[in-house]
């Protein structure tokens, strides 16, 4: 009996028509499609994305070399080398690289800032061109900090009571 | 001499008129699939390339047009170039003896049925010196399994088309059309039932169509026989591949679906308002249905295993096709329903 009705299930393709009623159907669906760069899907102001170094309203760049960020770095993308600076003799890096290849966007870096100077904002769209583009530099990083300020500091604000 | 000349340029003149639509068809046909699929997948499908990516096919060929052709090193080169060739030639060939409606046909051949056959077969040959002259495992191992399974399948197909030459009793292409005249339930479609699901299912398998693509098999052997080609020796492949496609679609519809015919013929008032179209716009109509069909199982299905394939087309296609020529005779000596009528026997 069971035979019986294998055999009049595949011949009668019961099987490969539902299948084809379940496509059918779909193709009549709403299309789920986001059209990239006109539509942007919504982004939480937690989002992580391209790194930045801030300043203060002053114009004083805010990170004062403690380190923390290369210390928790997982993926060590972050070099930092510290010093007095010129004029005033604070404590200043003199350099701070990030390797864009390295970093896996963890956000600890972040976490770790006493100064809320390294930062990610919500720029997620972006590419380098050359080898070796990819290691942003400090003059680089702080100008996308300022290119972005004011919604670094909309972002930070909003999520201030939970931190 | 004269005479041969102003013959070859008419005969040129109606070939051309053939293939520069195909072409465009095979090229819309590739637009059709990808927007068809995506919006199966729940997607828009490509939509960036002039309005509503109308276009893109246009994108698409002048890309393939500007790529290098590489040869590889090891490769035949001579037949590695003569292979697209031998690929596309017969699928553009079989489309000689296509009746488009009543009297516009290239070649009215009573052999026309048999000239199919051997057309859609030979383009095998392309296949497998693809394979071999690529000098790569891959193309190799692919061009096998193409080679077999359009052999497999050429059998199940055969036996169809018989069940379409005893109902018919002609081989040629328009005499098949013109006996199913009358309306749709004059058709063959209905007495040759499994006949047309088997043809149409070793169609799809015969142009190595999912779920019957393990000849490209991506995940496993890359794209088969055609991995080495690229640019216009790709194109080519792929040209072929996509005629082929709307080759089965445009038989099945003259073989089981009255080709150019009306399909209210017959019926009092519907004959009278549609009477107007043209017995090519039914005929593309058809085809396009069939041709929608493919797309919509290569949405469905995933690909067949192999021992599947081989065991579908032996075990199941040739003796089903068998028991129902037999079946078919019966059907043909009682001259059963509209389709045999005055052909019986008792």
């Amino acid at each position: 009996m069971s035979k019986l009705k294998h055999f009049f299930r595949s011949y009668t393709l019961k099987d490969l028509l539902t299948g084809l009623r379940i496509t059918g159907k779909h193709l009549w669906r709403r299309k789920v499609t986001i059209q990239f760069p006109e539509e942007q899907t919504p982004q939480s102001p937690r989002f992580r994305g391209l790194h930045a170094l801030r300043r203060y309203p002053n114009g004083e760049e805010r990170c004062i070399g403690c380190k923390l960020c290369e210390a928790v770095c997982p993926a060590a993308a972050i070099t930092i080398d510290a010093g007095p600076r010129q004029d005033d003799g604070t404590r200043r890096t003199t350099r701070y690289e990030i390797d864009m290849f390295k970093c896996i966007y963890c956000g600890f870096c972040e976490e770790s800032c006493p100064v809320d100077s390294i930062v990610e904002t919500r720029v997620m769209d972006y590419h380098f061109e050359k080898r070796g583009d990819n290691i942003l530099t400090k003059a680089q990083l702080l100008a996308i900090g300022d290119k972005y300020e004011d919604q670094i500091a909309e972002d930070r604000k909003q999520d201030a009571k939970y931190r | 001499m004269l005479d041969i000349i102003i013959d070859f340029f008419i005969i040129g003149t109606k070939i051309g008129l053939i293939l520069l639509p195909l072409i465009l068809a095979v090229a819309y046909t590739t637009y059709a699939e990808r927007k068809i699929i995506g919006y199966m997948q729940m997607r828009v499908g490509p939509n960036r390339v002039g309005p509503k990516g109308w276009l893109q096919p246009i994108a698409d060929v002048i890309k393939l047009l500007m790529k290098e052709v590489v040869v590889p090193s090891g490769a035949n080169k001579g037949l590695f170039l003569l292979a697209p060739i031998l690929f596309i030639a017969p699928s553009f060939a079989a489309w000689a003896v296509i009746p488009f409606d009543a009297e516009l046909v290239l070649a009215n051949s009573d052999v026309g049925l048999l000239y199919i056959l051997a057309m859609t077969s030979i383009a095998v040959y392309g296949v497998i010196i693809a394979g071999w002259a690529s000098n790569s495992k891959y193309a190799l191992i692919g061009s096998l399994r193409s080679a077999s399974q359009i052999i497999s399948y050429e059998i199940a197909m055969g036996f169809a088309l018989v069940g379409v030459l005893m109902a018919s009793g002609s081989m040629n292409l328009g005499q098949i059309v013109q006996g199913q005249e009358g309306g749709f339930w004059h058709w063959y479609w209905i007495p040759l039932l499994p006949l047309l699901v088997i043809y149409w299912i070793s169609g799809v398998a015969e142009t190595n169509r999912a779920p019957f693509d393990l000849p490209e098999g991506e995940s496993e052997i890359v794209a088969g026989f055609h991995v080495e080609y690229a640019g216009i020796s790709f194109a080519l492949f792929f040209l072929a591949e996509y005629a082929n496609m709307i080759l089965i679609s445009v038989l099945t519809a003259l073989f089981f679906f009255g080709g150019w015919l009306n399909p209210f013929q017959g019926i009092p008032f519907v004959e009278d308002i549609t009477g107007w179209v043209p017995g090519m716009a039914w005929l593309l109509l058809k085809a396009g249905f069939f041709l929608f069909l493919m797309i919509w199982l290569r949405a469905t299905f995933p690909r067949y295993r192999y021992d599947q394939i081989m065991r579908l087309g032996w075990k199941v296609f040739i003796p089903v096709t068998v028991v129902w020529l037999m079946i078919l005779t019966f059907m043909i000596k009682a001259g059963v329903g509209p389709w045999f009528s005055g052909r019986g026997v008792f």
